[in-house]
């Protein structure tokens, strides 16, 4: 097959920061028609790569082609104008607008100023129709649920093609994690648009942190590492160890060794009982009893109440019906203070706004539990404090080791470790994490994973939700299935458990 | 492909009780506005039938009376659509007055010269403050309440005693009536009404209207988008600054004097009627048919007031005070009916 000309051809890329070489020397080309994934761990460097290509950060070495011709971009907008598009993973669009006007928002046709309003919704429809989606472009963006808004992004970022008269169509679409926040369906339905526009010619970069989704919809791969190119591969010629491998760059000790893995068997007499809890609009009442030492994983869709079950364990939402008793006390639990005060942690799903202070250093963040706990009125004695948090940066291994660092600027998978931390040095006996490995790169998954086991081998219980069921599978001695806001099935764990049997509890909605 | 997408949003909207979607639907404020207008207005007939409630020019007085508030408030409006505040408005409608009655009375000027001339200073004072507040990124509140003192501040440096305006030309213009069938209009109502119309074309048919919106909506994604976010807030201050300035000349032509006192605290009155008339504080979301009504209420109360005879003039505050709060709670339903 004689190699066409790539669209964009990245050559000897180099992008310095303060103190910090993010990218040195790095290739990348992009065909047209084709899926490419990005890879790397967090820090790799696909972020800087992608915000040197869009202008976002300017360039300190090395060239862009794109369609045999140098350029250069000051701004997003440029880019944006040259062909190149860019949908991040939240949506960057307006809610209070139609569809149809977010899909045209600053390029709207207009005649002599005044916007034909007609002529833009039958656009926008037509746009819509020929992607084959069913949107109705006349609803506000806000009615319809997050996945459908990012699809209405990316109708935005390549519709400035023939069907408007300004801008020359999009060459290059870059979508950044697109698929955390989706389900499976709407994963599904992600792919089918991409495939889509893959076949209009458009080239498509694809940065994502579940490997199987690379393996689904790419043709080819870029793989990064501390800033350096590792290699570019064809999806087919590498498998998925091969990649990690790559990714990480040593061998999976640290994966194996969760995939070998015995459950420990240490599981104790009872700590939390939940009788009938329940609350109306967020999950039908439920029994649960959680013991100690042991990990109950809950799976379910998007949406399916697993974090309401969790809201309601904390006391962040207040049931209307059932009670709670941990260690054989009912607990009342109508705010948080009384969960922490019975010895319950929670770790938020949106850790940047519901959980870390981003302005604070690593060490104001992993005191402040502790010291709401202890009151504010009775301050940690410094050196006490110094020794605390040094101990816990050292076990979670949070990268950079300085507790004066603000939060903000470390990588989600350290954020998530600061967050951890937090809860840890309250020494809770039931740790809520509500999708602790989301967004973040797959060594820290593995670390965060390790920890959980040995948190429950010392005798800690834990609640844990995640997205992936294979995650849940392997940590968890029980797996509760949540379906419809109902908890539909309590399943021990054991060899004969595996995904598909999860897959058909969550689809079927029972448990033989 | 677009089965799995009918599947999921077809049955949203199914679902979708009648009363719930009336609830999302965002002009429902401006209906609830309008209604609350409507049964005001007969329970005025019914109550003061005997007094002339009932003589259309009762309603067109609505219009002159409040004309400069209707002017302030659509200003207003863009304002706080595109997610901001601004407190100097009172300030700048009362150096407006006090500007136009020096230049007229003192400085023997004629008002067709004044007029361009006051109008390009609220322009200006709104620019420079729309200007401070993109460019330094600082609080919209913090930059026009500067605005606020530095405009009261400025009225007292003109001179410390009001300037009656006896100006024969003023005075014929104030006076000038435009007959429409059963009554009349002044010239500052009719106005008001076109800056009215201009404005609705604005917001809706223009390219920077709807970035108005969209920068209400999230001002991140706006940028993100690729709009001029940066020139549309500059833009919607210096539309504010204009708009109070000229709320201040029709004002001048209303009242015939300048005082350094005019106006005090009449941004707040812009502020409650745009509230009333449905606009979200937050921003995105509000028609400025609403602020219509919302100053039409503002403005009934008003004449109802004085009908009874008997009430002091601070119940209007009170009403208003009582409305305003109504209004937050049903704009606070809203919102919180579309997070879940």
């Amino acid at each position: 097959m004689a190699e066409p000309r790539p669209v964009l051809e990245m050559t000897g890329i180099v992008k310095e920061f303060p103190g910090v070489r993010a990218l040195s020397g790095v290739d990348f080309r992009l065909f047209p028609g084709e899926i490419h994934a990005l890879l790397g761990e967090n820090g790799a460097g696909k972020s800087t790569l992608i915000k040197v290509l869009t202008g976002v950060h300017s360039l300190d070495g090395g060239t862009i082609t794109l369609d045999g011709q140098s350029v250069r971009f000051a701004s997003p907008l440029q880019a944006q104008q040259a062909g190149i598009s860019t949908v991040y993973q939240e949506v960057n669009l307006c809610p209070n607008l139609s569809v149809a006007e977010n899909i045209f928002i600053g390029r709207e046709p207009t005649r002599a100023g005044r916007i034909q309003w007609k002529q833009l919704r039958r656009k926008a429809a037509e746009l819509v129709d020929r992607l084959g989606l069913d949107i109705d472009v006349t609803a506000p963006l806000s009615s319809y649920p997050l996945a459908v808004q990012q699809l209405v992004a990316i109708v935005r970022s390549v519709g400035t093609g023939d069907s408007v008269a300004e801008g020359s169509g999009t060459k290059v679409l870059i979508l950044d994690e697109p698929t955390s926040s989706l389900d499976r369906d709407e994963v599904l339905e992600l792919f089918a648009l991409m495939r889509r526009l893959k076949e209009q010619g458009v080239a498509i970069l694809f940065v994502s942190h579940f490997l199987d989704q690379i393996y689904e919809v790419c043709d080819r791969m870029t793989v990064l590492r501390n800033g350096t190119l590792v290699g570019e591969h064809m999806v087919s010629d590498l498998d998925q160890v091969g990649l990690v491998q790559l990714m990480i760059g040593k061998a999976l000790d640290q994966l194996e060794e969760l995939h070998d893995h015995q459950l420990h068997s240490g599981v104790g007499e009872p700590l939390l009982q939940a009788d009938g809890l329940g609350r109306t609009g967020g999950i039908a009442p439920f029994d649960l009893e959680i013991k100690k030492g042991e990990v109950i994983g809950l799976a379910g869709l998007l949406g399916s109440g697993r974090t309401e079950l969790a809201r309601l364990l904390f006391g962040a939402d207040q049931p209307d019906s059932g009670k709670v008793t941990i260690g054989g006390k009912q607990v009342s639990m109508s705010a948080p203070n009384d969960a922490i005060a019975a010895g319950v942690a929670f770790c938020s799903e949106n850790r940047k706004t519901e959980g870390l202070v981003p302005d604070l250093t690593v060490r104001e963040n992993i005191i402040l539990a502790l010291q709401a706990a202890r009151g504010w009125t009775r301050p940690i004695p410094v050196s006490q404090r110094d020794e605390l948090v040094a101990k816990y940066i050292k076990a979670l291994d949070i990268r950079p080791a300085n507790p004066e660092a603000r939060v903000g600027q470390l990588s989600g998978g350290n954020q998530q470790k600061v967050l951890l931390a937090r809860w840890l040095i309250t020494q809770p006996k039931l740790l809520i994490l509500d999708e602790p490995t989301r967004g973040i790169d797959i060594g820290a998954k593995a670390e965060i994973q390790k920890l959980v086991v040995s948190l429950s081998e010392d005798g800690m219980s834990v609640l844990y939700i995640a997205a992936e069921l294979e995650e849940v599978l392997r940590l968890s001695h029980t797996i509760g299935v949540l379906r419809d806001r109902r908890l539909v099935a309590q399943i021990a764990n054991g060899p004969e458990i595996t995904t598909s049997r999860i897959l058909e509890t969550i689809a079927s909605g029972e448990h033989q | 492909m677009s089965a799995t997408t009918q599947s999921r949003t077809a049955p949203d909207r199914r679902t979708t009780s009648k009363t719930a979607r009336l609830l999302g639907d965002r002009r429902l404020p401006v209906l609830v506005t309008a209604a609350l207008f409507l049964v005001m207005y007969i329970a005025g007939l019914s109550r003061y039938q005997n007094y002339g409630f009932a003589e259309p020019q009762v309603f067109m007085n609505l219009f002159i009376d409040n004309s400069y508030l209707l002017v302030a408030a659509v200003g207003a409006t863009f304002v706080i659509l595109s997610g901001g505040i601004d407190l100097s408005v009172g300030s700048v409608i009362g150096f407006t007055t006090m500007f136009t009655a020096w230049l007229v009375e003192r400085q023997g000027m004629p008002i067709l010269l004044v007029i361009p001339l006051a109008l390009a200073v609220g322009a200006v004072g709104g620019f420079l403050m729309g200007y401070v507040i993109q460019n330094f990124e600082i609080q919209p509140f913090i930059v026009t309440l500067a605005g606020l003192f530095l405009f009261r501040g400025l009225c007292l440096v003109i001179s410390k005693e009001s300037i009656s305006i006896t100006d024969s030309s003023v005075s014929s213009m104030a006076q000038a009536q435009v007959s429409l069938g059963a009554g009349f209009l002044s010239v500052g109502a009719i106005v008001a009404l076109v800056v009215l119309a201009a404005a609705f074309y604005v917001l809706h048919y223009t390219r920077f209207g709807r970035r108005v919106y969209a920068i209400g909506g999230n001002e991140q994604s706006a940028m993100l988008m690729g709009l001029p976010q940066g020139g549309t807030k500059i833009a919607v201050y210096t539309v504010s600054g204009f708009c109070s300035a000229l709320a201040g000349l029709l004002f001048t032509l209303y009242i015939q004097s300048g005082d350094p006192l005019h106006a005090t605290g009449m941004e707040l009155d812009a502020i409650a009627a745009v509230v009333i008339g449905g606009t979200l504080l937050t921003g995105g979301s509000g028609y400025v048919l609403g602020t219509v009504f919302g100053v039409l209420v503002l403005g009934l109360i008003k004449s109802i007031i004085q009908f009874e005879g008997t009430l002091s003039s601070w119940w209007t505050k009170i009403a208003t005070g009582v409305l305003l709060c109504a209004f937050i709670l049903i704009q606070r339903a809203m919102t919180a009916r579309k997070k879940t």
